[in-house]
């Protein structure tokens, strides 16, 4: 589009989106389609996508939500490696031409919108819920758990997966194994190992320590490096190899699990405090 | 569980193969370099010095031990390798049977030719 | 469901694939230099299997090794032997969970293991890279 480079449209310079197309009820292979796009300040690669539908082309697809890196919608393979499109803005990409590609490792639906079906079976897989030993406990809580910080410290920056699906795609066990659990769900699956609350190892091992499981994992870091979040994922296969090597000469010890926290007695509410409205579920007795 | 364990033997055996195979390198790939300063040969392949290594009951275990280790090890790796090509279940176990099976036949032929080499020097008056 | 299209990298993944960080072509290349192993270790088993067949047939066997295009694979070998032994190290360091730092609360720029244990990559590629010169000059150089 040949919009004037001036101060008042704010427009920086114009780019060239290649964007690998491909509509099934048309094309038999997928296709390159050309696209210009003016850059404003602070655009993101998502931003360009959806001045291309407004302006250009409507018929281009992809999966966008939250446009700021919390969802895990946008993922797509831009310039040379898997990124959230909303995460990463234009001038960063330091190019006059962008190439944009659906995700690899998983099946194209539509342009580039790439099927994570495999992605949320294969997290199922590792049950990704906290489990408890007691099951009523685990299913009706008295109460909440005792968990220090360095308990929580030990596995909270793997429970900031947003499921984005973006290691998969850097993984390249991943790019020739469609029985490889991959970086996301072993990662889960370890991080509730490692969770003081969880008392559920043994029911994971099945799948986390199997053929298909952390063995298949040669640390090329490929998933670390994507990673929009600092999950880590090579991190935690690595702890779990470790885990269990040390394990199978009998010297890991077992850690102790989180106890419920028990009901507070003898408190007495202030006067000036309304009393709180009745509770509309059913309460255990405290 | 059995890829554990199978996994930490194909790390210990590459801690056992690094030492042995060392050894074997120093020996075999600078025996030139020995030679050109003054210690040994220079000929480490030569059928007098292979001869009088393989007739030393260090080296006879050390072989055996490096063979076990290092047929573990490598057919480990290609059954890693082959597993990870999205094959079906029955293909992966065959797999797996046959890299077991080839490691069992190439031991026990090599620990014959150590041990039969070795008792050669014992004959000997 | 209508069709959908495969889009799995395959065997060219573990080649590349896109403008990943060097721990990803180590890997390949140790993979490649481990089936290379691999292949003449079998051949080793049976080559040197001769000389249970006594001296005279293991120089036999010696002197039909001795062309130009026998040292040079055996020069390969070598390098394939000094890089996966060397990255091998690094390898049993990582997998094992040392040297790639615990977890942490993460703050942007983010730090990951593959960044930290850059540094041992880099002084394992020189280690490797003299151990290979070693064996170049032993094979090539070193007057017999």
């Amino acid at each position: 589009m040949n919009q004037p480079q001036t101060k008042e449209s704010g427009i920086i310079k114009t780019v060239t989106y290649e964007v690998l197309r491909y509509e099934p009820a048309k094309d038999r292979a997928p296709r390159f389609e050309k696209y210009h796009v003016p850059v404003t300040k602070g655009m993101t690669v998502l931003d360009g996508l959806l001045w291309i539908k407004e302006h250009t082309d409507h018929t281009l697809s992809w999966r966008s939500s939250c446009r700021m890196g919390v969802c895990g919608s946008c993922g797509m393979f831009i310039n040379g490696l898997p990124r959230l499109a909303c995460n990463n803005q234009i001038v960063h990409l330091h190019s006059d031409r962008i190439t944009i590609k659906p995700l690899p490792n998983y099946d194209i639906i539509r342009d580039l919108v790439p099927d994570l079906e495999t992605l949320f079976e294969k997290h199922r897989a590792v049950k990704p819920y906290l489990i408890r030993k007691d099951k009523e406990e685990q299913s009706h809580p008295a109460g909440e758990y005792f968990q220090t910080e360095q308990e929580l410290v030990s596995y909270i920056q793997f429970a900031y997966c947003i499921k984005c699906g973006l290691c998969l795609s850097a993984c390249p066990t991943a790019g020739t194994s469609q029985n490889y659990m991959g970086p996301q769900s072993l990662t889960q699956g370890w991080r509730y190992a490692l969770d003081s609350r969880d008392e559920g190892a043994a029911q994971r091992e099945a799948e986390i320590f199997s053929e298909h499981g952390v063995y298949r994992c040669h640390f090329a870091g490929a998933c670390s490096q994507v990673c929009p979040k600092g999950v880590d994922p090579a991190l935690a296969i690595q702890l779990a190899k470790k885990d269990a090597f040390l394990r199978s000469f009998g010297r890991r010890k077992q850690r102790p699990t989180a106890s419920v926290a028990p009901p507070v007695q003898n408190w007495v509410p202030k006067a000036d405090i309304p009393k709180a409205p009745e509770p509309t579920v059913p309460q255990k007795n405290r | 569980m059995r890829e554990s364990r199978l996994w930490s033997w194909h790390i210990i055996s590459a801690v056992i193969i690094l030492a042995f195979l060392g050894i074997h390198m120093i020996i075999m790939h600078m025996g030139a370099i020995w030679g050109a300063l003054g210690t040994g040969s220079g000929h480490p392949v030569r059928s007098d010095e292979v001869f009088r290594r393989s007739q030393q009951l260090f080296f006879m275990i050390t072989y055996i031990l490096l063979l076990g280790a290092a047929l573990f090890h490598g057919l480990y790796g290609l059954r890693s390798m082959l597993c990870e090509l999205s094959l079906s279940r029955i293909l992966e176990k065959a797999i797996g049977g046959l890299c077991a099976a080839a490691g069992c036949a190439l031991f026990v032929y090599g620990s014959y030719v150590a041990v039969a080499v070795y008792r050669m020097g014992e004959m000997r008056p | 469901m209508q069709n959908r299209l495969k889009n799995r990298l395959g065997l060219w993944g573990w080649l590349g694939g896109g403008r990943y960080g060097v721990e990803r072509y180590a890997y390949a290349l140790h993979r490649l230099a481990g089936l290379g192993i691999l292949a003449y270790f079998i051949m080793h088993i049976f080559v040197t299997g001769a000389r249970a067949n006594g001296p005279e047939q293991w120089e036999r066997t010696m002197e039909f090794f001795q062309t130009p295009f026998f040292k040079a694979g055996e020069f390969l070998v070598f390098l394939a032997f000094a890089y996966h032994a060397i990255n091998g190290i690094r390898l049993i360091l990582v997998e094992l969970a040392f040297m790639i730092g615990k977890p942490g609360l993460p703050a942007y720029p983010y730090s990951y293991s593959t960044l930290r244990q850059r540094p041992l990559l880099i002084a394992t590629m020189v280690i490797a890279a003299v151990l290979m010169i070693i064996g170049g000059a032993d094979l090539y150089l070193a007057i017999k």
